[in-house]
């Protein structure tokens, strides 16, 4: 199954990346999704420090990801 | 109507009010008028700031903010709500947020403003990015409210 991963912000430098379609073999966690991306990054960034999104609405680190589903990992929001 | 709106380019958050109570035409109904205005300073933790940056997550900043507009009517009795936000290169003294509320009575108003530009601050997608001398930086924290 695809998925489609959205980085922003000093996430979206630190990897060096925007956006990317991945392909899982199962339906795993939104944290699984997580370790597999971030594995990359010399900082060892924490999930809890991270936040989480399935098609654009704030999940747990548990939820699952589905086919077609639009994920973002980004940094604490800092709008206003 | 509960209008959000996402800017590129730069806005007066005092015009914006004045056209949109025009458009609004409920003269008489409303008693109260509470608005929030987030402008650019030049500082930030000690450091002299040039300009800022403002990165969003489009199609999800759009929800999020009709969603703080959603809530803010289901909590409170208002008559009205505008959010208007920039995005993009953001000068020194450029208006960076607008949240007005209107409502009958003042109370609804004044914890309806504050709810929102709290909500806004902690979950809507956007991040600063500052230019000082020493470079770029992301701002990793909003300052306490």
């Amino acid at each position: 199954m695809n998925i489609t991963v959205k980085y922003f912000a000093s996430l979206r430098e630190q990897l060096g990346k925007s956006e990317e379609i991945l392909t899982l073999s199962d339906e795993i966690s939104i944290a699984e999704v997580w370790q597999n991306v971030s594995a990359s990054i010399s900082e060892n960034i924490e999930s809890e420090n991270i936040l989480m999104t399935i098609n654009m609405e704030y999940v747990k680190s548990d939820a699952l990801v589905k086919t077609g589903d639009e994920v973002a990992f980004f940094p604490p929001v800092t709008g206003g | 109507m509960m209008p959000i709106e996402i800017r590129g380019s730069s806005f007066n958050p005092w015009d914006e009010i004045k056209l949109h109570q025009q458009k609004l035409n409920r003269q008489g109904q409303y008693g109260a008028t509470a608005s929030f205005v987030g402008t650019m300073r030049d500082f930030n933790e000690d450091k002299h700031v040039q300009r800022m940056t403002l990165e969003h997550y489009p199609g999800m900043t759009d929800k999020y903010l009709e969603k703080i507009c959603k809530e803010a009517h289901q909590q409170w009795d208002l008559i009205e709500t505008l959010i208007i936000h920039r995005i993009g290169e953001i000068k020194i003294a450029d208006p960076i947020v607008l949240v007005c509320v209107w409502s009958a009575h003042r109370a609804e108003a004044f914890d309806a403003c504050r709810f929102m530009m709290e909500d806004l601050k902690s979950k809507a997608p956007f991040w600063k990015q500052e230019s000082t001398a020493a470079g770029n930086r992301w701002v990793e924290k909003s300052t306490p409210g």
